[in-house]
């Protein structure tokens, strides 16, 4: 065995790969509940995967033939309806991981200096991940899919001078249509996850250069022992790895409780109205879309005013475009000298407590008509969205923060 | 992994959780690759295929379709029952030794359930084409006086006698293949079913 | 920890305040029970002698649904199979839906998916909710679908009723009953019993892996939880190393 090894090892550095980034990784011991959304995260992209080759195994992009593959797939296909379940609630459980894991940064502020770049890596990573949600959700040709998909490329035509001609380049068509669909196919099924893939190798690799961060935000490098080994760190195998199963465990539970007893989990997941065959003569009543852009759905609609010579359509469009944009610039807005929400004062807790609970609200509020007393309700919490960033600058720097202690703690 | 004094209890837990772990992939990856077995939809296609013989001609050869091949239905008329034991000489296999050709009930001189009604799946054994007819004995049929009747394959030259059975010396290994089936009536055949149920 | 759980209630009150409004009609509740095989074999005799003669269940084959309901291919074929050569195929129509589309201004559309997509309620409620209104094309109206170009099919069983409207504060007519004007063979409950049954096997017809995914859900739980006793152990066996 160690001769293979030997062998192996003088034409590609496996030892060397697996040390580095495995059993000589070392990682804050301190990690905690937060810490497991990642490995979670690379979970859920391998199952979409696995899923989804199987599934293209019987699904036609054909406008005439993809509604009923579905159902071909959930009937006549041995296991297919389990295939199907794993690869809807997937995207479904992606979302909630990727979001928690999003939010663990904002709490020990792991985008910040040095990890800058691993955030922005993390950001397109996340904007790939909604393309790639929106793309495969036309896929099933329901009508909520035809209609949403309408919608959403309709937004582009509102982009002045270039609108008309990007939409009908994306779409292929004057409508959305077969060519749409064929296209959204192709993107969905190679070139966004191949583009997920080489993104989360990259996000990895510059996670892996720097090293994690942890809760108490405390740089466990600058403690070294005498062997060069960080004084905090363990290696990540055998006791993340070890970790990481349970974590994974639990998670399958979660997951498998959904998929075998709710599913659609009562319309949350997979809309009523897309077991209906596309229909463009009859829009649904409501247009919703799934849950996880349900936030930015409500910045959208939320701008109802025209102003500076730019109709309200557009403005919503550019909102909900800065909303994601923010986000890349957070490593920058921060100007707090702490990294975590741990030794930081009550101002910047009381701005993302406020900021998750206009999160949550422009979530639950863009499943609704946008009309009467939601409207305000979304335009006030919009503007509490972007004051979360906006005003960062200020109260990160005038926040009273507690001392950070050297070596991590744990609780 | 470091093995210096790996205790006991590790050592079991490891093994305990690894195993279920393995138990859990396999229980896992089943779905997965029986989704690949023929479909409901498949199998629908693939369906027995009932065939009313009563308008056959006796030396007279219907085709059918039975999953996506072309089936032969050839009503033999008694000179064409008398050639197959004449000619067994020049047959590579004519007691239909290989099993996997014909149903155990077809493993007989005239390969069939009745002598004169012969099924067969008309696919060269040899690389998959289809044979023609040359059910005439005699030089009429273009091989020879000597042509007892059957089939003759034109990509690379297998022929075949009047019971599908392979003549030696030629590309095909094997005899052609006789599906299952069996009657319903006198005049109706189904192919894709016979005692032991659907094929 | 604790102020993020405080954060959560506080983030979901808000919800809470902004209740589902109610539009549309009243639906009433049915009890959805897919072990009650009997009712489910009643409801696909209802099916297919009623309703597939114009609507297609174009996804589901028939022998499925004979295994399923626990009806051998031979009984399928005898008593089953009207609109179709082999019990593997496809349960279509036997109308021919270019044809429906002339008679009744629309194809009538297939209802493979019709109790997931309307739900149970909507379905049960629709079926006992036909009307004799004049003034339709086909003589009735249906007040969980006005206007619908479908007539009453079943109304030899429930007999005809009469919708009765009151204006309200706005001058809209609001829905106040039935009135009963000509019984049919069923009584009342008989109907609805027998409505349950047919949305009973609609909602079957709308996912048939329902009948199996709960038990085989029970099962991987089961694993999981042991698995998980074991990864747990182990977990904590090698963390004894980390202080």
């Amino acid at each position: 065995m160690q001769k293979l090894l030997a062998w192996i090892d003088d034409r590609i550095p496996l030892t060397k790969v697996w040390e580095e980034h495995l059993a000589k990784y070392y990682a804050p011991k301190n990690f905690n509940f937060w810490y497991y959304f990642g490995s979670l995260a690379l979970l859920m992209l391998v199952m979409q995967i696995v899923t989804g080759i199987f599934l293209t195994m019987h699904y036609k992009p054909d406008t005439g033939l993809a509604f009923a593959s579905v159902e071909y797939i959930m009937r006549d296909v041995s296991w297919g309806w389990l295939l199907r379940y794993m690869h809807s609630v997937g995207a479904s459980f992606f979302f909630i991981v990727v979001y928690l894991h999003m939010f663990r940064a904002l709490l020990y502020g792991s985008h910040r200096n040095p990890r800058e770049l691993i955030w922005l890596v993390g950001m397109v990573i996340f904007v790939a991940l909604m393309a790639e949600a929106f793309m495969g959700y036309l896929l099933p040709w329901g009508n909520m899919s035809y209609w949403g998909a309408q919608v959403i490329l309709s937004l582009f035509d509102a982009i002045p001078l270039v609108g008309p001609i990007l939409s009908e380049w994306m779409r292929g068509d004057f409508v959305v249509s077969d060519a749409t669909l064929n296209r959204f196919f192709a993107f969905h099924v190679i070139a966004v996850p191949l583009i997920l893939a080489a993104l989360v190798f990259l996000h990895i690799v510059a996670l892996h250069k720097v090293g994690s961060n942890n809760p108490d935000g405390v740089e466990i490098k600058k403690k070294k022992g005498p062997d060069g080994i960080p004084l905090d760190g363990i290696p990540f195998h055998p006791y993340y790895t070890v970790k990481d199963i349970v974590g994974i465990v639990v998670f399958l539970m979660l997951f498998s409780a959904v998929i075998f007893f709710a599913p659609e989990l009562g319309g949350w997941f997979l809309e009523p109205d897309n077991f209906m065959p596309a229909n463009i003569l009859q829009t649904p009543p409501e247009i919703v879309p799934l849950w996880y852009f349900t936030p930015y759905y409500s910045i959208l609609r939320a701008n109802t005013f025209a102003f500076f010579g730019i109709e309200a359509k557009l403005w919503g469009v550019i909102f909900m475009g800065l909303a994601i944009v923010f986000f890349f610039f957070l490593p920058w807005l921060d100007r707090s000298s702490v990294k975590s929400i741990r030794y930081r004062g009550w101002m910047y807790k009381t701005a993302l407590a406020i900021f998750v609970v206009a999160f949550l609200t422009l979530g639950y509020l863009g499943t609704q008509p946008a009309a009467g007393p939601n409207l305000m309700i979304a335009q006030v919490c919009t503007v509490l969205y972007f004051a979360f960033f906006i005003l960062m600058p200020l109260y990160t720097k005038i926040d009273k923060t507690k001392p950070v202690p050297e070596r991590v703690t744990t609780k | 992994m470091s093995e210096e004094g790996v205790n006991p209890r590790r050592r079991r837990l490891l093994v305990i959780t690894s195993g279920l772990g393995v138990v859990g992939a396999a229980f896992a990856a089943t779905p997965f690759v029986l989704s690949m077995m023929p479909s409901a939809r498949a199998k629908a296609a693939g369906a027995p295929v009932e065939v009313d013989i009563s308008k056959i001609e006796p030396g007279q050869l219907l085709t059918v379709e039975w999953r996506g091949k072309p089936v032969w239905i050839l009503r033999r008329t008694p000179e064409m029952l008398k050639s197959l034991s004449a000619d067994t000489k020049v047959l590579a296999d004519p007691k239909s030794a290989v099993a996997d050709q014909q149903p155990s009930y077809a493993q007989n001189e005239a390969r069939s359930l009745k002598p004169e009604y012969l099924v067969l799946v008309g696919i060269c054994t040899h690389l998959g084409c289809a044979p023609t007819q040359r059910l005439q004995a005699g030089a009429v049929s273009g091989l020879g006086d000597e042509w007892p009747g059957g089939f003759f394959c034109p990509c690379h030259g297998s022929k075949f006698d009047l019971a599908g059975r392979v003549y030696k010396n030629v590309p095909a290994p094997t005899n052609l293949q006789v599906p299952p089936y069996s009657f319903l009536t006198n005049t109706r055949i189904i192919i894709g079913v016979d005692q032991k149920g659907v094929a | 920890m604790k102020k993020l759980l405080i954060l959560f209630v506080l983030a979901v009150l808000p919800a809470g305040a902004f209740a589902i409004s109610e539009h549309g009609p009243k639906l009433d509740p049915v009890n959805i029970d897919l072990n009650d095989n009997a009712s489910l074999q009643r409801g696909a005799r209802i099916f297919v002698n009623y309703c597939l003669s114009c609507h297609s269940a174009s996804f589901m084959r028939y022998n499925r649904m004979g295994h399923d309901l626990g009806i051998s291919d031979e009984l399928v074929k005898e008593n089953l199979l009207f609109a179709a050569d082999k019990v593997g195929d496809l349960m279509k129509a036997v109308m021919p839906q270019d044809d429906a589309k002339l008679w009744f201004g629309v194809a009538p559309p297939d209802l493979s998916l019709i109790a997931r997509a309307r739900k149970p309620a909507w379905v049960y409620t629709y079926l006992r909710s036909f009307y004799r209104d004049p003034k339709s094309p086909s003589g009735w109206n249906n007040v969980v679908f006005p206007h619908v170009a479908m007539p009453h099919v079943l109304y030899e069983w429930q007999g005809d009723q009469r919708a009765v409207f009151k204006k309200d504060a706005h001058g809209v007519d609001v829905f106040e009953g039935f009135e009963l004007e000509r019984p049919g063979s069923m009584s009342a409950k008989d109907y609805d019993d027998a409505m349950r049954d047919l949305t009973n096997f609609l909602v079957y017809l709308g996912e048939p892996a329902k009948l199996v995914r709960y038990q085989i859900g029970l099962y991987v739980l089961i694993f999981l939880a042991v698995f998980l006793v074991f990864a747990y152990l182990l977990k904590k066996e090698y963390w004894k190393d980390v202080h």
